[in-house]
């Protein structure tokens, strides 16, 4: 049984360097990651109905910047925003990187985590409760989504990116894969 | 003595919250269409025909029940959409449907002999008169009890019937007889019995205000929690009022029932089944809260002591309470 | 014009003292243009003991003013005491009585009327209804206007008389819960029956300060006034047959004459309005359940 007072926060050392960090190469991965997506969990799109039109910042509080999510049916996109130039936003989902992708992942109870504090919600309620429920659906698995950007070479893709993410995971007591969902 | 092995009813809001619910060990499992039809009709939430149908088709592969809830009152006008439902759930072979509403309970009985009906939490039957009429004119064969008995009464019901109860042991708590609570449409236009959504997300706006979480729901201040409290659900009922000299909940606080430690007590009071609330929460939420239940009601079944109070870290508020079922409540 | 609507007056939902209760029925009974009054608990069966052997008194007098008078059943019945309570409606008087609570279908004797506090929320269950006996409903007050236009249309096909909820303060919810107790840190079982205190309800303000719903006992009820005055005509084209005027304090004779003055068309819906607003100067109306966007909705002009 989890606590959600528990939740580790992302190492602030980790968090200064990535301040300074540009954001291009990160805004690239995700715009791919969530192409893959689109297409690995297509049901994620019509669970999410009309409100695959919002806009959504997924705004981890621990690290230097936030995630633009337009999950728009036919062009979706992610890209990694500065907080002060996020632009326009319908809802904004806060909390600590650790307890996002643990909502992700099936971990967290997104409603125990908005009990506990540990997750805010601003903005479009609606759309967040809906954006909620179709990823608990998916039983995404970021790391084998990641592998999933390799294509064809996915098979050997998979294997380190577990070892890195189990690693990574390990070190920010972050659930990066579900694998990990057992150790949280 | 033997004990009964109480059967285990638990939430799905989505087809991979319903394999966990099996996974954990639930005897069987409620959900929606994802529609107007059910009393949780959510954003992103419920079954399509087809995810139903292999739902359906899983739990019976695991040896457990599937139910579907079409349990919200039919528009009037608007019937036919409700009859189908009704009409897929028997094609889906469910092994019953979970119906409120008379009409509809009617339909049901006439078109669908075979076809097992549960009554609703929504038809509110608080007495074994009101149970009667509704086993005789339609043939119900198992009755949700509404929250508003305590564990005596629940006693004395089931001496006077013949047919099923079930009761609700964990989640969300309604302050009101349920199906007879018209709050949320008072603030929003949209009800539980209408639109199968109380206090739709629809209407809720969260905003931080000088540190403090401040919810409201149709423009109306419902709580302000202060940062480090906890925070609940925006269901007015559960909200932060005046009335008089009096400031605070009015209604309820914002905690949810658990009524583990009184399991015994339920099954010697004659229940056959009892409910986990909670279609609108996660995968997470079903598989810790159904894993816990599932050993607690064979722990009770075994002779073994029940232990309670394992999941308050899911409740809205932190807190949990026996609800009604004990009579200081009221 | 004439909208042919029949008036009744509801069943009182406050905790009035016995001398309150008589005074009020002899009024009604002496001098509201009213053609039915349903009398009786509707709320808490703890209350009954004040003012039932008032009762027979005030049937009497209001069947000798010319009403029909209709028992009122208990909104939630539980207790074994209640559930006799309501049986003894049908069998031990002749009376007409109101369904507020489908225990009652066990003995129902036709004709019958179905409170507003039953689920018809479409013409399948109202026709179940009407077709075991039922020949008067009054609607649930939280359904939209086109509902009851079907509604309506239905009761009319089977020779029922569909019936809203035209003026006061209307019933949200009921609970095992007594809130009146509660806010006065008392327990519902030595509640010292403090809905007495307040006989139009207690309201209920947010912590803004802004009014927000009335508590009735274990009743919860809408902090603002029901009024569909303005919108008879409307409910006259949709087949709606009767209106529902529940009590309040103050004149209520007052108010039984502007709607029977309104509905005879002696009066216009917007001169009504204006007399009803002199009548009860504290009340907010609203028509927001049928007309607006929600139950706690302003007044739309109709």
């Amino acid at each position: 049984m989890w606590n959600a007072k528990d939740i580790p926060l992302f190492p602030a050392a980790g968090a200064a360097v990535l301040r300074f960090a540009p954001l291009t190469p990160l805004s690239m991965a995700g715009a791919h990651l969530v192409k893959t997506l689109v297409q690995r969990h297509p049901s994620l799109f019509s669970r999410l109905g009309e409100q695959a039109e919002k806009t959504f910042l997924i705004d981890p509080t621990d690290l230097p910047f936030a995630f633009r999510l337009q999950p728009h049916g036919e062009a979706p996109s992610l890209e990694a925003v500065r907080r002060e130039d996020a632009g326009f936003w319908d809802a904004r989902i806060g909390g600590p990187l650790a307890a996002l992708l643990g909502l992700v992942h099936g971990v967290y109870d997104g409603d125990a985590l908005f009990f506990s504090r540990d997750l805010v919600i601003e903005g479009d309620t609606e759309a967040v409760l809906a954006l909620r429920n179709a990823i608990d659906n998916e039983e995404i698995d970021l790391a084998s989504e990641v592998a999933a950007l390799f294509g064809p070479l996915e098979h050997v893709a998979s294997a380190p990116a577990r070892r890195v993410s189990s690693l990574v995971g390990a070190w920010f007591g972050v659930a990066l894969t579900r694998e990990d969902e057992s150790h949280a | 003595m033997s004990r009964p092995q109480l059967e285990l009813v638990c939430p799905a809001g989505t087809p991979a919250a319903f394999r966990a619910a099996i996974d954990a060990g639930a005897h069987t499992v409620y959900c929606g269409f994802n529609d107007e039809t059910n009393a949780r009709n959510f954003p992103g939430l419920n079954f399509s025909a087809d995810e139903l149908a292999t739902s359906i088709a899983y739990a019976h592969k695991k040896g457990a029940h599937a139910l579907v809830a079409i349990n919200t009152f039919p528009r009037a006008g608007a019937v036919e959409l409700w009859h189908r439902r009704v009409d897929d759930a028997a094609r889906l072979r469910a092994d019953a449907v979970i119906l409120a509403d008379i009409g509809l309970l009617d339909y049901a009985s006439k078109k669908h002999p075979d076809l097992r009906l549960h009554l609703s939490v929504q038809a509110a039957a608080a007495n074994a008169d009101a149970i009667r009429f509704y086993a005789k004119a339609f043939g119900v064969k198992r009755v949700v009890l509404p929250r508003v008995l305590t564990v005596q009464e629940i006693a004395a019901v089931n001496r006077d019937i013949e047919i099923e109860t079930e009761v609700f042991i964990f989640g969300g708590l309604c302050v009101m007889a349920e199906g007879r609570c018209s709050l949320s449409s008072y603030a929003t236009g949209k009800s539980p019995n209408m639109n199968g959504a109380c206090s739709p997300a629809s209407h809720v706006e969260y905003r931080e205000e000088d540190g403090d979480l401040v919810s409201r729901l149709g423009g109306f201040a419902i709580h302000r929690v202060h940062a480090g409290e906890a925070a609940p659900y925006p269901t007015l009922c559960k909200g932060c009022f005046e009335a008089g000299d009096y400031k605070g909940h009015v209604f309820e606080d914002p905690s949810s029932l658990d009524a583990a430690e009184l399991i015994p007590q339920l099954a010697e009071a004659g229940v056959t089944a009892l409910k986990i609330e909670g279609r609108q929460r996660s995968r997470s939420y079903t598989e810790s809260v159904v894993r816990n239940f599932r050993k607690a009601v064979d722990d009770y079944a075994a002779g073994r002591p029940v232990v309670a109070g394992a999941l308050r870290g899911l409740t809205e508020g932190q807190t949990t309470t026996a609800g009604s079922y004990r009579k200081t409540w009221r | 014009m004439t909208k042919n609507f029949s008036l009744t007056v509801g069943p009182l939902q406050f905790n009035w003292s016995a001398d309150a209760f008589s005074d009020f029925y002899a009024r009604i009974a002496d001098e509201a243009p009213v053609d039915r009054v349903v009398i009786g608990e509707t709320v808490c069966s703890k209350r009954t003991p004040f003012y039932e052997d008032r009762i027979p008194a005030a049937i009497e007098r209001l069947q000798a003013g010319g009403k029909t008078v209709v028992l009122g059943s208990l909104g939630m019945v539980t207790l074994e005491r209640e559930k006799r309570a309501a049986r003894e409606l049908f069998e031990q008087t002749a009376l007409e009585v109101e369904i507020n609570d489908l225990t009652l279908m066990n003995w129902a004797r036709p004709p019958f009327s179905i409170g507003p506090l039953i689920n018809v929320y479409n013409e399948a269950t109202l026709a179940y209804l009407a077709g075991q006996g039922a020949k008067l409903f009054c609607l649930p007050p939280e359904i939209p206007f086109a509902s009851v236009e079907k509604l309506a249309h239905a009761a009319n096909q089977c020779d029922a008389v569909a019936e809203i909820w035209a003026y006061g303060r209307i019933p949200l919810a009921i609970s095992a819960r007594c809130y009146h107790a509660r806010v006065h840190g008392l327990s519902k079982d030595s509640c010292q029956f403090v809905c007495d205190k307040d006989p139009d309800g207690l309201t209920v303000n947010t912590l803004e300060g802004q009014q927000f719903l009335a508590v009735n006992g274990v009743q919860t009820m809408s902090q603002n006034f029901c009024n569909l005055i303005a919108d008879l005509d409307k409910l006259a084209s949709a087949g709606v047959k009767s209106l529902r005027l529940s009590p309040h304090t103050g004149d209520f004779v007052a108010v039984c004459k502007t709607f029977a003055d309104v509905a005879s068309g002696v009066m216009s819906g917007a001169d009504g309005l204006a007399r009803l607003k002199a009548a009860a100067p504290d009340a907010t109306f609203s028509n927001g359940f049928l007309f607006g966007s929600c139950g706690a909705a302003e007044l739309t002009p109709a």
